[in-house]
């Protein structure tokens, strides 16, 4: 009993040491400078006192999660098809990882020549979209990729044996027996989304946690700034558990884990 | 059945070689064998002598390198639904319930057909009140018995089974080689057995084949003639048990 209250006072206890190192960093500093944690909340205050923060974080989760989507919808099938045929590897594997260490941001120029004429949708959306689309199509591609490398033979062979082939092969044996590690990229994939997006807004949007960031400094007022940045890590939390909590569900489904 | 049994599995000088970074390694050397329809044959040898990899390319897995490789008199060139491999760690699908996973093969039959099948070769196994569990909710025994009825349902005539009992504890692995025994008397397939121990190879087959690692091929067939149930204390089954393990040069007492 008393482990177990330990251990769940030990993160909070983690986090007050680290505001405590926050706060003697930061001491003695105004607003205009690297705001301290008791400026920062006062911050927070004054920005939901503005109305605007709900509207920016409603900005940038939907850039990320359409972004994020669309890269799944087309990722995953095209890694299962790289990840089962060595010829479709062999052709189009190179690319993917030529083209996946580039940093999304570097995309920008060409998102913005891309979309700059779009008028039935807001384009600065649009290229954000789309970086983030980007960010995350070569990861979850790649990773997809590799789980349907790691399946195990004999379920391969099971259904060969039984006579599935095809699309049926595809979406009732390869997926499923691959769907734990492509959980676990998707994870991971949604952790690099959330840390592009922002990057994505500082420049030429006008909503979301990034521009946030950003149009706080133009005012000189890092509270704010900090308080956006306190903000952007406590949602990457919140997705990040929430992919936790599917794949939990699906190993405990599968008897990987004991349900409890 | 009246006159001899027609050979189901013909093998001649079978042969497989695996290419891999240091070259080529001979794993098959030279193996003949012969199953007739309905029998219940079991290969046995010393670990790594190449049983798993007779009986994968006998059921389509792997491509030989050269010699005969027969069933139905046809040349066996990828795996097929009329002869269905049962493995070691069960393959069925952790992510499907009984039912589906029994199922699985009957895609092509309507609804309502594949659900008589499914429900018939449940019950077959005696699995009923489960079709609705998920594998992880069962216990080792109990998948085993799934992945049978998943290979019986597609009306398979020959059953592969590649140490079928290894991953269970001695109590499930009796109950399971009783189960074997009841399904194929039951259902008159020709069963395919490997296995390293060979207690059990005598207790299932009619006759036994015994493998030897270098030459890669088997070296002698046994024949079963004793009446079944089997009992392994009885003195002509110790006799034959005996036998294999001398010319395998095995020391039996430990
Ligand atoms: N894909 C492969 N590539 C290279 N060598 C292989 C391959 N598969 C099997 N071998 C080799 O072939 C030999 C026979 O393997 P196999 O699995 O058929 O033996 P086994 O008789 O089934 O052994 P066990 O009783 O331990 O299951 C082994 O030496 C193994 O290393
Ligand atoms: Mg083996």
């Amino acid at each position: 009993m008393l482990s177990r209250i330990r251990r769940i006072l030990r993160p909070f206890l983690g986090i007050a040491f680290f505001i405590l190192l926050w706060h003697l960093a930061t001491l003695g500093n105004k607003r205009t400078d690297v705001a301290g944690p008791y400026l920062t909340l006062l911050g927070l205050r004054d920005l939901l006192l503005q109305g605007v923060l709900l509207k920016n974080i409603v900005a940038s989760v939907f850039r990320v999660a359409w972004g994020f989507a669309l890269a799944a919808l087309v990722g995953i099938p095209l890694g299962l098809a790289l990840g089962r045929f060595a010829v479709l590897n062999q052709l189009f594997n190179p690319p993917v990882q030529i083209l996946r260490p580039i940093s999304p941001i570097a995309w920008l120029p060409i998102a913005t020549l891309l979309f700059g004429r779009v008028r039935w949708f807001d384009p600065s959306d649009l290229a954000a979209i789309f970086l983030i689309f980007l960010a995350s199509f070569f990861s979850i591609t790649t990773s997809t990729a590799s789980a349907v490398a790691n399946i195990e033979t004999k379920y391969v062979r099971s259904a060969q044996n039984l006579g599935v082939t095809g699309l049926r092969f595809a979406t009732k044996v390869l997926l499923p027996a691959a769907m734990p590690q492509i959980l676990t990229g998707l994870r991971i994939t949604l952790g690099i989304a959330w840390v592009v997006v922002v990057a994505a807004e500082m420049l030429g949007v006008s909503s979301g946690l990034g521009f946030q960031v950003n149009d706080a400094r133009n005012n000189l007022r890092y509270d704010i700034v900090l308080a956006a940045m306190v903000v952007i890590g406590l949602i990457g939390l919140l997705l990040d558990a929430a992919m936790r909590s599917i794949e939990k569900a699906e190993l405990t489904r599968r008897g990987i884990l004991r349900a409890n | 059945m009246s006159g001899p049994s027609p050979v189901k599995i013909r093998v001649e000088g079978l042969f497989k070689e695996f290419r891999t970074k240091k070259g080529a390694v001979s794993v098959l050397e030279g193996v003949d064998l012969e199953v007739l329809t309905g029998e219940f044959v079991a290969i046995v040898g010393p670990s790594g002598c190449g049983k798993s990899t007779l009986l994968n390319c006998i059921a389509g897995f792997e491509k030989t390198t050269t010699g005969t490789l027969l069933i139905d008199g046809a040349p066996v060139t990828q795996p097929s639904r009329k002869r269905v491999f049962v493995f070691q760690e069960t393959g069925i699908f952790p992510w499907l319930t009984v039912s589906e996973n029994v199922g699985f093969g009957l895609f092509d039959r309507s609804a309502k057909e594949r659900d008589g099948i499914v429900a018939k070769n449940v019950a077959l196994v005696g699995l009923e009140g489960f079709e609705k569990a998920y594998p992880a909710e069962l216990s080792g025994g109990m998948k085993q018995r799934v992945e049978f009825a998943r290979a019986l349902a597609v009306e398979s005539d020959v059953l592969f089974l590649d140490e079928p009992f290894g991953a269970l504890d001695a109590f499930t692995r009796l109950e399971m080689r009783r189960e074997i025994a009841r399904i194929w008397k039951a259902t008159g397939k020709t069963c395919l057995l490997v296995t390293h121990d060979v207690e059990e190879a005598l207790e299932l087959a009619d006759r036994v084949a015994v493998m030897t690692r270098r030459p890669a091929r088997i070296a002698k067939v046994v024949d079963v003639n004793l009446s079944r149930p089997r009992d392994s204390d009885d003195p002509a089954f110790r006799a034959l048990k005996d036998g294999i393990f001398d010319f395998l040069g095995v020391e039996r007492r430990v």
